[in-house]
């Protein structure tokens, strides 16, 4: 029972869940068996969805401390915009597969969480980039005068009033990085064997039990949706200013 | 010249309130030259004035003339090609430009207010800049919303989008005042703000100044604005060449040439006249005349002009402060404010003097 999409080497180690009681508790139940969900709650599902948290976690902040960095350096100098743009870019294009299989065959990442978790840093960094720059050009020329004629330098500009007005933009692409993270992160199980992504392809495989695909699935649906509304919420704290309407 | 009644650089001591004392420097532009790269003329060839500590400098002219380009070297916020700026007698160029602006307050018609900052945090900028005590900057917030007559309980917590256009530039005022600047630079501050709420503020900007006597700097293009708020008036031609820097009496009295009566408008006799009250007009005993109505004696003689020309040119009794009459305004006496002003044309460079000259018995004529 090999996942369809293993890369390259030895498949993976896919456990086995199917047995013959379970296949009857789908049939009597439709598409879900609760039954078998509460079973491997402990045993499957809350540990796959524990790694993809940290998979996500930490895909999302690498790939937010290299955009943040490439931004700052694009709004002090923008001769370095385009550059990133294309670059960035060009890695956003690469179908997830090719990427994850071309990572496996670099020297020292091979199977690992390393190469899942470079893949997925290699695709948040256009949306970061894009709109952690957008958000620190976004602040009116005129704040920027009075600014400097109050005789602010340039880093308490950026400290004091460049990325406060930024973080609305900022945060907007921190939720959709997070969220496509999320989902790109199951496929990142072909290489890691970990996440939510290991139950997904396990079941993928069995053409006539689907709780372990609705199941792994839909928390995966269900832990993007906490991301965004927690993104959602930080956001609202940290920009209060924006939630007011003119008087 | 005219600033030759003011030269020392010593600070002008204002009203000491709590524990600091509003000052104010004089401002000194020595042979300024700005020039910007790629452009063939320069922005401001030669230009050199003095401010006297304390005194409102309105710098006027149209577009092109320099004006703001003269008032953004004093801060450093363009760089000085040629000449030397003084303020308080030392030179702005030996002083590192942001601990330099943190002494000069700013103030634009954009005004620029922080959007993510409420009132009060925009207001304490410069003095957290300046590292000051929590207490110190809550002190001086409290005083200045007091200043701007925005000392309602729930205004200092609110941001700049809840705020009326007038609302804001009051703030980006009193943001400006904050670290009690020696200095303050307005550059177009009331040009966003529709008329009435214009007027508003500037009646306000000269109260809060009676009150703090700060040296300023104020850009217009509004001739109007200018007379109204200048104790001294710079009018630049385009090129950034000084036409006549006066007060406001001795550019419309005598404009220096055909540029300066041309900018002040045609109409500067009646501008003259609204700089007097009636208290300026040698009114005429009230012996045979019958008045038709009354005026107080401070109402300003274009005001009263206009309202003894409403009534057919019939004399008005002017009523002093305590209700005394004072004698009778007639046409003849509110036109004499006007005896010595010159006409249109003339080309007499201008004098110093005060505002209001006394008689000039060859002149009687003109009157």
């Amino acid at each position: 029972m090999n996942p369809p999409f293993a890369a390259g080497g030895p498949p993976v180690i896919i456990p086995t869940f199917g047995s013959p009681h379970q296949y009857a508790c789908e049939r009597a139940n439709g598409l879900f068996c609760l039954g078998w969900f509460k079973q491997n709650w402990g045993s499957v599902l809350w540990p796959a969805l524990r790694q993809h948290v940290v998979l996500v976690l930490i895909a999302v902040a690498i790939g937010f401390a290299i955009s943040m960095a490439l931004a700052l350096i694009a709004h002090r100098y923008r001769r370095a915009e385009q550059p990133v743009i294309w670059f960035t870019s060009f890695l956003y294009t690469i179908p997830s597969l090719a990427l994850f299989e071309l990572l496996v065959g670099v020297p020292g990442l091979g199977l690992s969480s390393a190469t899942a978790e470079v893949a997925l840093v290699a695709y948040t960094l256009l949306i970061l980039f894009r709109n952690i720059l957008t958000g620190l050009r976004s602040v009116p020329a005129e704040v920027h005068d009075a600014a400097e004629g109050m005789g602010m330098s340039r880093r308490q500009m950026l400290l004091r009033v460049d990325l406060p007005l930024a973080l609305p933009a900022i945060i907007a692409g921190l939720r959709i990085a997070t969220v496509s993270t999320i989902a790109l992160a199951t496929i990142a199980a072909l290489v890691n064997n970990e996440g939510l992504g290991v139950p997904i392809l396990n079941a993928i495989s069995d053409s006539t039990f689907k709780t372990e695909l609705i199941a792994a699935g839909g928390l995966a649906v269900l832990l993007a949706v906490a991301a965004d509304a927690l993104l959602v919420g930080t956001q609202r704290l940290l920009t209060p200013w924006a939630r007011t309407r003119a008087a | 010249m005219a600033e030759a009644l003011n030269t020392d650089a010593r600070p002008a001591e204002g009203n000491a309130t709590g524990g600091a004392a509003s000052r104010a420097l004089e401002l000194e532009l020595r042979h300024v030259q700005k020039r910007y790269p790629g452009r063939r003329e320069a922005a401001i060839p030669d230009l050199s004035l003095t401010v006297p500590a304390g005194e409102v400098c309105v710098l006027v002219g149209p577009s092109g003339s320099g004006k703001t380009t003269a008032m953004r070297l004093i801060n450093r916020m363009i760089p000085l090609n040629g000449g030397d700026i003084l303020l308080g007698g030392r030179s702005v160029l030996e002083r590192d430009p942001t601990e330099l602006r943190r002494e000069i307050g700013y103030v634009i018609q954009q005004v620029g207010l922080f959007p993510h900052q409420t009132v009060q945090e925009n207001i304490a900028t410069v003095p957290k800049l300046l590292g000051w005590h929590r207490a110190r900057i809550d002190a001086r917030v409290k005083e200045l919303l007091v200043l701007i007559s925005l000392d309602g309980d729930d205004v200092a917590d609110r941001y700049p989008n809840q705020l009326s256009g007038g609302q804001r530039q009051r703030v980006g005022v009193a943001r400006a005042l904050a670290a009690d600047p020696p200095l303050l630079l307005m550059d177009e501050p009331f040009g966003a703000i529709d008329p009435i709420n214009r007027a508003i503020l500037q009646e306000g900007f000269l109260a809060l100044q009676a009150q703090v006597r700060k040296t300023v700097v104020f850009v217009t293009h509004d001739i109007d604005e200018a007379i109204k708020l200048g104790d001294r008036i710079a009018i630049l031609r385009e090129g950034g060449v000084l036409a006549q820097y006066a007060t406001p009496a001795e550019i419309l009295d005598h404009p220096a040439d055909d540029f300066v009566a041309e900018f002040v408008g045609a109409d500067r006799a009646l501008k003259r006249l609204g700089l007097a009250t009636l208290a300026d007009v040698e009114l005429v005993a009230m012996n045979g005349h019958r008045p038709v109505g009354e005026l107080p004696v401070s109402t300003n003689v274009r005001d009263a002009l206009s309202v003894v020309l409403a009534a057919g040119g019939e004399p008005f009794k002017v009523i002093g402060a305590d209700g005394e009459v004072l004698g009778l305004a007639t046409l003849e006496a509110i036109g004499g404010v006007l005896k010595d002003s010159k006409d249109i044309g003339s080309n007499g460079m201008p004098e110093s003097g005060p505002a209001h000259p006394p008689a000039h018995p060859e002149d009687r004529e003109e009157a």
